[in-house]
């Protein structure tokens, strides 16, 4: 009688009850490792705290013209450039020419929100992004804006790659005015 | 290969032991009994420096993390706290950032000891990975620990490697995110590389035990090639390979000694003796001297290879140039292992040895540094003095016949007598034309070592000539020239092309020389135990 059920338990095809339960057994093996293992895994991503500390408020009024502040955005430095009316033409002037990584000026001082910003202001994130230096503002460099000294990318007075390795513009970081002389980063 | 035990446990406490725990037959089997072939040459002792080195970073390590603080606002202050203030914190201190120097010193020695005599092939495949896998932990544990000290070059050297992995496409910048703990290098960062550091060199002697364990299943290879066939050909460990070791070991010794004691600074850079700074990034950012070949090969794409854009291709190349180690064993297709008896393969080892110190150069010099020009950076300036000036708007009917109008427009201009024309555009469709007519034209040459000093002179001339010229039309002529950038791609090339072609091709093509009949036949009498 066991015998029997035993050999009906087993089947007699190819697939046996034994193979579903082999499977379902695994499946909930699988399942129950991956969400032990999944905390351990994402404990290493960005805490709260660290993302609590996304915004930053920077007063516009403190920098004078043909000058740039760097401030601390989510632990990295952020260039707020007060731009020359200068500065502010050799940019727009050069909307089109050759570029690596096609952008208008225009389009790089749009807020996080789609309105239009001030070509006065013009709010990069400060890191080449070629492998991450702090690029320098350099008076008079090639193209008249940021140049990066670990491996020589030149970036225009709109932040755009115009020579060297980094293969796209300086990221625009993202900004929203939150008077007329103030900003929100973040 | 050590065949059956000889191990007699000759106490009552040491019979007692063995049928309960037989450590001491396993250590006699294993380090006293264990045959090494008779021939081995000096090329086979930096097994034994490795074992060393690993003893001492270990032991170094765990008394430094007694004394230091992973803080960004305190671990540089307790790395100079440990350097002055601790008791013989000088001496281990040194000890270790030396001895971190001398451990890759002594890895690269063995690895290229393996490469030249084919220690990789049959029946040694794994325990050459394992190598691998041990020389991988090791960059790793290595590029952790020199962040620690958290200086200026720690901090950037970070900031780029972990800015590689940004470079992957989709996943990258959630992998980065996710290794910093942050949205960049900061406490979150040195905290957890603080504890990988601590772990992985017990990882690595996990892994040395395997490799170890491999090496005695296996058996040492020998420089001949030739798997040793009769007791005749080996000698026990000990004493014999254990006093050559110990030899060599003491010699290595007295050279780290020197670096710990005279120059113990001299394989770092100055650079990190500034304490990190976020908003400022040093000149220029190196790894230490151990990984620059790998630098090097990271930096040497300058162009796109179709959709893999320059910075991919760096980091999938630097990935490869190790991880092609890994399947040596299956790409060099020679029957033969020792290089001794490969006369065309011995050429291409040693072309890609100097292709590996040439690499390394590369990483420590700035990329863009010009080798070979054929002729200097030069111009041509044009100006017209005292000409007319007129301005005129060019007004295309859509951005797509901006060229036409601008071209007609210039044309027209040239027609009408302009000697000079410059066309600026300003819209998609709107741009000025200004022209000068009639005045005196003039030129100049200049020529310079590099294109910046080039643009000195540029602009040196242009304020001789006087700003107020209404413009300049220049002409830059840029010579062939061969940059660090571009020989790093030379190299790059060789590196591949020696695993990839040309050890699978040589293999197969390749003519060994003949084994010597000393190998062959047994030359020692039969008094000395040769059967």
């Amino acid at each position: 009688m066991a015998e029997a059920a035993a050999n009906n338990a087993h089947g007699d095809g190819d697939t046996t009850r034994r193979d579903f339960i082999y499977i379902a057994g695994a499946s909930v093996a699988v399942v129950g490792v991956g969400a032990t293992v999944w905390p351990f895994i994402d404990q290493m991503n960005p805490a709260a705290d660290t993302r609590a500390l996304s915004t930053t408020e920077v007063d516009l009024g403190a920098v004078p013209e043909g000058q740039q502040i760097k401030v601390i955005w989510q632990g990295k430095p952020v260039f707020v450039r007060h731009r020359t009316a200068a500065e502010i033409a050799a940019a727009q002037r050069d909307d089109f020419a050759n570029l690596k990584d096609p952008q208008s000026d225009a389009e790089r001082l749009v807020q996080e929100d789609g309105q239009a910003g001030q070509p006065a202001w013009l709010i990069l994130q400060a890191s080449c992004t070629h492998l991450g230096c702090v690029p320098t503002f350099v008076e008079g460099s090639s193209f008249g804006g940021w140049f990066c000294p670990c491996h020589g990318s030149d970036y225009d007075t709109s932040g755009r790659i115009r020579r060297g390795p980094a293969p796209k513009n300086l990221l625009v970081a993202p900004y929203l005015f939150t008077g007329p002389t103030a900003i929100r980063i973040g | 290969m050590s065949g059956p035990s000889t191990y007699e446990p000759k106490s009552a406490f040491t019979r007692w032991l063995d049928r309960r725990l037989p450590i001491v037959r396993l250590t006699h089997d294993s380090f006293v009994a264990y045959p090494t072939p008779r021939n081995l040459n000096y090329w086979w002792t930096f097994g034994a420096m490795l074992s060393l080195c690993l003893v001492v970073q270990i032991v170094t390590g765990i008394v430094l993390a007694m004394h230091y603080v992973p803080h960004i606002n305190y671990a540089f202050a307790s790395v100079q706290r440990i350097e002055r203030d601790v008791p013989f914190g000088w001496l281990i201190q040194n000890m270790h950032a030396v001895g971190a120097s001398m451990f890759f010193l002594a890895v690269y020695v063995h690895m290229f000891r393996g490469l030249y005599y084919g220690s990789y092939k049959a029946p040694r495949e794994l325990l050459w990975i394992l190598g691998c896998v041990i020389y991988l932990l090791m960059v790793a544990t290595g590029f952790l620990g020199y962040t620690l000290p958290w200086g200026q070059m720690s901090f950037w050297g970070a900031t780029v490697i972990t800015n590689l992995l940004g470079a992957l496409p989709l996943i990258g910048e959630s992998i980065k995110n996710w290794l910093m703990g942050g949205f960049s290098v900061d406490q979150p960062t040195i905290n957890r590389f603080f504890s990988l550091h601590y772990l992985l060199p017990f990882v690595i002697a996990g892994v040395v035990a395997l490799h170890v364990w491999a090496l005695h299943e296996a058996g040492q290879n020998n420089p001949a090639g030739v798997e040793v066939k009769s007791k005749a050909d080996t000698v026990p460990f000990t004493p014999h390979a254990t006093m050559k070791d110990l030899f060599a070991t003491t010699l290595f010794v007295i050279m780290f000694a020197i670096f710990v004691f005279y120059m113990p600074d001299a394989l770092g850079h100055a650079d990190n003796f500034i304490p990190a700074n976020p908003l400022q990034t040093p000149p220029e950012i190196v790894p230490e001297w151990y990984l620059l070949p790998f630098y090097a090969i990271l930096r040497a794409f300058d162009f796109n290879i179709g959709p893999i854009d320059s910075k991919l291709a760096g980091v999938l190349a630097m990935f490869a140039s190790i991880g092609v180690l890994f399947l040596l064993p299956w790409l060099d297709t020679s029957r033969v292992r020792s290089m001794r008896y490969r006369p065309i393969a011995r050429q291409f080892f040693v072309i890609f040895f100097f292709v590996c110190l040439a690499l390394g150069w590369c990483g420590g010099k700035n990329p863009g540094l010009i080798l070979f020009k054929v002729a200097d950076f030069s111009a041509t300036l044009t100006w017209v003095e005292g000409g007319q000036v007129t301005e005129q708007a060019i007004q295309a009917e859509g951005a797509a016949q901006w060229d036409d109008a601008s071209s007609a427009a210039v044309a027209a201009a040239r027609e009408g007598g302009a000697t000079m024309t410059a066309v600026t555009r300003t819209g998609a469709s709107t741009g000025t034309l200004r022209t000068v007519s009639g005045g005196e034209t003039r030129n100049a040459q200049v020529s310079a070592d590099t294109a910046d000093l080039l643009e000195e002179e540029i602009t040196h001339v242009k304020e001789e000539a006087g700003q107020a010229m209404p413009f300049f039309s220049i002409e830059r002529r840029s010579p062939a020239r061969f940059t660090v950038t571009n020989f790093s791609l030379l190299l790059t090339i060789y590196y591949f092309l020696f695993f990839i072609v040309i050890l699978p091709v040589l293999g197969l093509r390749e003519r060994p020389n003949r084994v010597p009949d000393t190998i062959a036949k047994p030359v020692l009498n039969e008094a000395q135990g040769a059967s």
